[in-house]
């Protein structure tokens, strides 16, 4: 069973912090990944630099640069994965833009990805009508597929991607790329509590989260799992120099994982 | 349903939020096709605001030099300067038909920018162009046209501050503002419906070449030759001739400094397999698949894709593209000034370059027509700086 499987059985809440791989730099980035598994995180959404990241916002494509200008290929973010299974069974998603997967040829990309230890995939830019390949070759080579659903997702439509979904489905919180938002709007809960109703399968939202106040509301809702990526990243941008920077990053997750409370 | 693919190329790579808007537009277009009013209102606007039809020009001087005939497609001579407005008015338009209230666009050498800009002041719609940094430097006249037109322009400094990256800005701002904005996308390229809603309202330029040649000809064309960026002239003239193996086609992209150099966007001839900017089709990249920086002198040719149809013509082999230079272009645009009295754009001098090169290979009595998609004003700094250096 896949390790996604397995901790959306166990958990209801969770909590999926997303971290560039790579970023600020190889070495960092391992050590502020151990550091999000020693406070709590429940699983780990992993991004694999790409060049020109049209769905992100200004935070994780600054943080994308940086980590392929230290050198960060598809082998570094294959090599990270490999150290992190060292030590962690931890459920680890990946999220890339689907040339990446296209220009090494599918097969033996999601090969490479499931022997080092990956649970699951999202191409953020292959939508599931181009999705069928990949769907198969996932399933090949016991890797869960996620897909998202957006705002402007007809219900049926998303039905079918909550259907092919066989790690979770992302559930992307609002239009526009990544990035904090100050409030997510009304729709959101409401979208969430319309898809919990028609499906019992793992949901879980990303897209502008990072206030624990966001948090309960979602979980309310119906969501399975929440992903804050931006936040962490921004926050790693303003601390790398410090020293301060894993007990920072430790505590932040440690106070979204404590809101979740016993469940 | 409108063809989405071009032999294995083309198809629609976007992220969920897009897939809903994207089968919006074709809808949209599929719908605009049939309606009367709509085709009026376009061909109305084409005719009595662009100044369609555009001349066919006889290019005496240049066709005694090389010893064939050689015709210009004028473009350069339709409103705003350049090709662009045939599609610019077309999309925004039914942009307008789909009740949408704000237009954003790409622009690399400021073209399709102004076309847009100049289409949205005519209709009422506000604009945002997005525009690499480095495209706003060295197009200054066109960014100073577009604000004169009421639009806003960002100048887009990630990445390599050019076209691809004036891409992402504003797929990005559709990504953020879908429910309201529609995006005039300025090429026979990215996600269906796009390549195949741009080719449409491109068409005019060959169908009209082809009338012309026949009336100031007597025939059609041994060769035409378009340069290729992302390839919306060259495909709205090559369409006409498609289905004609007489006639001989050729796409000139940029090669910069060179193909050995590493510094050219000569995407067809050096590019590999790959899904970027919603389409497969050819980019430049890395063995990872991680996009390369480009180089051309010309503003709007330097980006690292092609669009997906050029792409399929490419290995079919039907349009043969050749890389032109930097200075090989520069050429042809001081020659095209002081034999024809026309300043053609750079991207354009890029095909003229290619037509003069290949001239001698076809027979005397040849015809040659040269799609002179654009003017040159706004690259004359570029010139002088080149002619300084």
């Amino acid at each position: 069973m896949n390790r996604f499987q397995t901790l959306f059985q166990r958990k209801q809440k969770t909590f999926i912090p997303f971290l560039m791989l790579g970023y600020p730099t190889p070495e960092i980035s391992l050590a502020l990944i151990k550091a999000a598994i020693e406070a709590g995180a429940d699983a780990l959404e992993l991004g694999v630099p790409f060049s020109d990241p049209g769905a992100d916002g200004p935070v994780i494509q600054a943080a994308a640069q940086q980590a392929l200008s230290q050198g960060t290929d598809t082998n570094t973010c294959i090599r990270l994965i490999q150290q992190i299974r060292a030590f962690s069974e931890i459920p680890i998603g990946i999220m890339l833009y689907y040339n990446l997967i296209h220009k090494r040829g599918m097969g033996a990309m999601h090969q490479t990805f499931a022997n080092a230890g990956v649970d699951a995939m999202l191409a953020v830019d292959l939508p599931m009508d181009a999705s069928h390949a990949h769907e198969v070759s996932l399933h090949q080579h016991q890797l869960g597929c996620i897909h998202l659903i957006a705002p402007n997702t007809p219900l049926s439509r998303a039905n079918q991607l909550i259907e092919r979904s066989t790690a979770f489905t992302y559930v992307v919180s609002d239009y526009g790329t990544t990035g904090t938002r100050d409030a997510l709007p009304p729709q959101t809960y409401q979208r969430l509590s319309t898809l919990r109703n028609v499906s019992d399968k793992p949901l879980v939202v990303g897209f502008g989260i990072h206030r624990a106040s966001q948090m309960s509301a979602l979980y309310e809702a119906g969501a399975n799992g929440i992903i804050v990526g931006s936040a962490f990243t921004k926050l790693i941008a303003e601390h790398h120099a410090k020293p301060t920077l894993f007990q920072l990053i430790k505590e932040n997750i440690a106070q979204y994982t404590q809101n979740i409370g016993a469940q | 349903m409108l063809n989405d693919y071009y032999g294995e190329y083309g198809g629609a790579f976007v992220p969920e939020s897009l897939v809903a808007p994207l089968k919006e537009i074709e809808q949209a277009f599929i719908t605009a096709q049939a309606d009367t009013t709509f085709n009026q209102k376009l061909d109305d606007l084409l005719m009595h605001y662009a100044g369609r039809p555009t001349p066919l020009t006889f290019a005496e001087n240049l066709s005694k030099q090389i010893g064939r005939k050689l015709y210009l497609k004028r473009e350069d001579l339709l409103h705003g300067g350049a090709h662009k407005t045939n599609n610019t008015l077309g999309q925004a338009l039914l942009a307008k038909h789909m009740g949408k209230t704000r237009l954003i666009a790409e622009t690399g050498a400021g073209q399709h920018g102004v076309a847009t800009a100049m289409t949205g002041a005519l209709l009422g719609l506000p604009v945002e162009i997005y525009m690499g940094e480095k495209d706003v430097q060295r197009q200054a006249s066109n960014v100073a046209r577009m604000q004169l037109f009421g639009a806003k322009v960002h100048a887009v400094n990630t990445g390599t501050a050019t076209l691809k990256d004036a891409i992402n800005e504003a797929l990005r701002d559709w990504i953020t503002h879908v429910e309201n904005t529609y995006y005039v996308f300025g090429t026979a390229a990215g996600p269906h419906p796009f390549p195949a809603l741009v080719r449409h309202f491109q068409r005019i330029i060959g169908l009209e070449a082809r009338a012309q040649m026949e009336k100031q000809a007597g025939g059609q064309p041994t060769a035409a030759f378009a340069c290729v960026g992302g390839g919306s002239n060259a495909i709205g003239l090559f369409s006409a001739f498609l289905d004609n193996e007489h006639v001989a086609l050729f796409g000139a992209e940029a090669a910069g400094k060179g193909l050995a150099s590493k510094q050219h966007a000569a995407t067809l001839n050096a590019g590999s397999s790959g899904v970027f900017h919603g389409m497969h089709s050819l980019f430049l990249q890395s063995d990872d698949g991680q996009i390369t920086p480009t180089h051309s002198i010309s503003a709007g040719l330097d980006y690292p894709g092609i669009g997906p149809e050029h792409a399929h013509l490419h290995r079919t082999g039907r349009v043969k593209y050749q890389g032109i230079t930097d200075t090989d272009a520069l050429d042809a645009y001081r020659l095209l000034a002081q034999q024809e009295g026309i300043i053609g754009a750079l991207e354009s001098c890029h095909a003229l370059a290619l037509a003069l090169k290949c001239a001698a290979d076809f027979p005397q009595e040849a015809c040659l027509l040269v799609n002179l998609s654009g003017r040159g004003d706004k690259d004359l700094d570029t010139y002088l700086k080149q002619e300084i250096a």
